[in-house]
């Protein structure tokens, strides 16, 4: 079964979504996911979706879920790469993603989960 | 485009025939008779007029009634293409339209040769021409008109991303003073803009200035609502600067809530806040 | 008003959804309309071909390139012989759901489309019809 991987940076994981994916998929990312922040006590997940040229409401709810469950899992995601053309659809459908945290691009969204970590750490520059 | 279908008494089979019969000649008038009214060079006139004519007869030949169906593809599609080019050329329509029924008159010489005596035949022959013609002729026009409008609108749009200038201020801060007002289509227009730019870029703050805009309505400021909502979802963030005290009671009075978004009164102070946002500071060379 | 170009996309697995959205896009390209234009109606089209699929047990999603004058658009009619949807009014609200999804499906869609039109008849099935105009 066709699987999205998942790549480990150190204490992160990032993932690149580069396929239009069934709803299936999807969940298995979900899956996937949590149990390899669980395995590899990752403290960061970097979600690139700049070849995503549509977001819907099913995938906005997993990229949620994604940030739901690795909070929980003492982990932060960072979504990076989001489309103009999809961040306006995006607020025109209403969806505003709360709790998650986005970047431009994979360069700033390590940067953004640097800092987000090392603050939940409790090291403070 | 409503369907003109020739009337009853044409029958453009006929046509088709006599036209094949006496192609050679039809085409030497023809020619001729343009000569001296338009400026491309002779051999590529006759080969335009070659080219049309071999399209032209077949489809006569279906003796359909209308140049609007499957048939006549492939006489439409010349007329589209020397349209196009004469256009790009600098011909006017109607010099295009000239290369049409200017062979109506070698046709008419034609007919009047094979048909002089018979009144109601010629009567029928020239109306079937006439009316397939003036369709064909009209046509052209109609491409004309289009490819100007879409020129229109190209340059509209050219227009509207011309004005729309976002300039970096420092590495990862980029501002957009708008001017003028902001009706819907231009609204559009800059919110695209300024999130492809800030990709481009890859700034973290985008500064919209609207010191230059007179009024503000519910749409524009809900269009601006959208576009700091966009960028935030993408991963930067906005200030607004340049509010003035009418805008300022006008946002208050449309019940606008500008949520969490940071406003300031100038340019300057957006782009202290920027600069300080992004953890820099800026430092007086000592004395 | 003048249909230039029909289709017919069946969607009866969840796999149909995607090749749904992808002919959408597809046409959409084909007709010319901007980027964002498409964006929002592909979206759209995703969420109704989901709902096609989750409520209303499959059905299919007719595409028509139409043209009015010198406008061109897009139209898409998405059909269920599902149960169809009791209270429309309550479903077109934003945050409404029975299945525990977020509830934007109808709503939403119908902000990013020009023209929207629902009709459902419980028991009987749900018809949508969506149109992008460029």
């Amino acid at each position: 079964m066709e699987r999205i991987p998942i790549l480990r940076m150190g204490s992160f994981l990032l993932v690149t979504i580069q396929v239009d994916m069934h709803d299936r998929l999807a969940m298995t990312l979900q899956d996937d996911l949590t149990t390899r922040i669980s395995e590899t006590r990752a403290k960061g997940v970097l979600l690139d979706i700049s070849s995503l040229d549509t977001v819907d409401s099913f995938i906005g709810r997993m990229l949620s879920n994604i940030a739901g469950m690795a909070r929980i899992l003492d982990a932060e995601t960072v979504v990076v790469g989001m489309q103009p053309a999809v961040a306006i659809t995006l607020v025109e459908l209403g969806l505003s993603l709360p709790g998650i945290r986005t970047a431009l691009n994979v360069e700033s969204g390590m940067a953004l989960l640097r800092t987000a970590t090392a603050e939940s750490d409790g090291h403070y520059s | 485009m409503a369907l003109r279908a020739f009337p009853q008494t044409t029958s453009t089979g006929r046509l088709a025939d006599i036209l094949k019969a006496h192609q050679r000649d039809l085409l030497r008038d023809w020619v001729v008779a343009q000569g001296a009214r338009q400026s491309l060079p002779l051999a590529e006139l006759e080969s335009q007029c070659r080219e049309f004519l071999a399209v032209l007869i077949p489809a006569l030949a279906t003796d359909t009634d209308t140049i609007e169906g499957p048939s006549w593809a492939p006489v439409r599609e010349f007329l589209n293409g020397i349209s196009v080019t004469r256009a790009e050329q600098g011909f006017s329509p109607t010099e295009t339209a000239m290369f049409v029924f200017s062979l109506k008159q070698s046709i008419f010489s034609q007919l009047r040769a094979d048909e002089g005596d018979d009144v109601t035949t010629i009567a029928n022959d020239m109306w079937t021409v006439t009316v397939v013609f003036d369709s064909l002729g009209l046509y052209t026009t109609e491409v004309y008109q289009r490819g100007r409008e879409q020129v229109i609108m190209r340059q509209q749009q050219d227009m509207l991303e011309l004005s729309t200038p976002v300039v970096m201020l420092w590495d990862g801060i980029v501002a957009l003073p708008l001017i003028g007002t902001l009706d819907s289509a231009r609204t559009q227009v800059v919110m695209e803009t300024l999130l492809r730019r800030i990709v481009e870029t890859g700034a973290l703050i985008a500064v919209i200035d609207i010191t230059g805009v007179p009024t503000v309505d519910t749409l524009t400021a809900q269009h601006l609502l959208k576009t700091v909502t966009a960028a935030r979802l993408m991963g930067a963030e906005c200030i607004i600067s340049g509010i003035r005290p009418q805008i300022a009671q006008t946002i208050v009075h449309l019940g606008v809530d500008l949520g969490d978004i940071t406003t300031k009164a100038t340019l300057a102070d957006a782009f202290r806040i920027a600069l300080a946002r992004s953890g820099r500071s800026v430092v007086r060379n000592g004395a | 008003m003048a249909t230039i170009r029909d289709g017919v996309v069946e969607v009866r697995t969840e796999n149909d959804v995607v090749v749904a959205r992808q002919t959408v896009r597809r046409w959409a390209t084909d007709l010319g309309l901007g980027l964002v234009d498409q964006t929002k109606i592909v979206t759209a089209a995703s969420e109704l071909a989901r709902n096609t699929l989750s409520y209303g047990g499959g059905g299919t999603m007719r595409l028509e390139a139409v043209s009015e004058g010198t406008r061109k658009g897009l139209r898409l009619t998405f059909e269920d012989r599902g149960p169809g949807i009791a209270n429309l009014d309550l479903a077109l609200q934003d945050g409404y759901t029975t299945g525990g999804g977020l509830g934007l499906g109808l709503g939403g869609s119908r902000r990013l489309v020009s023209e929207f039109d629902i009709r459902s008849v419980v028991g009987e099935g749900t018809r949508v019809t969506i149109a992008r105009w460029k």
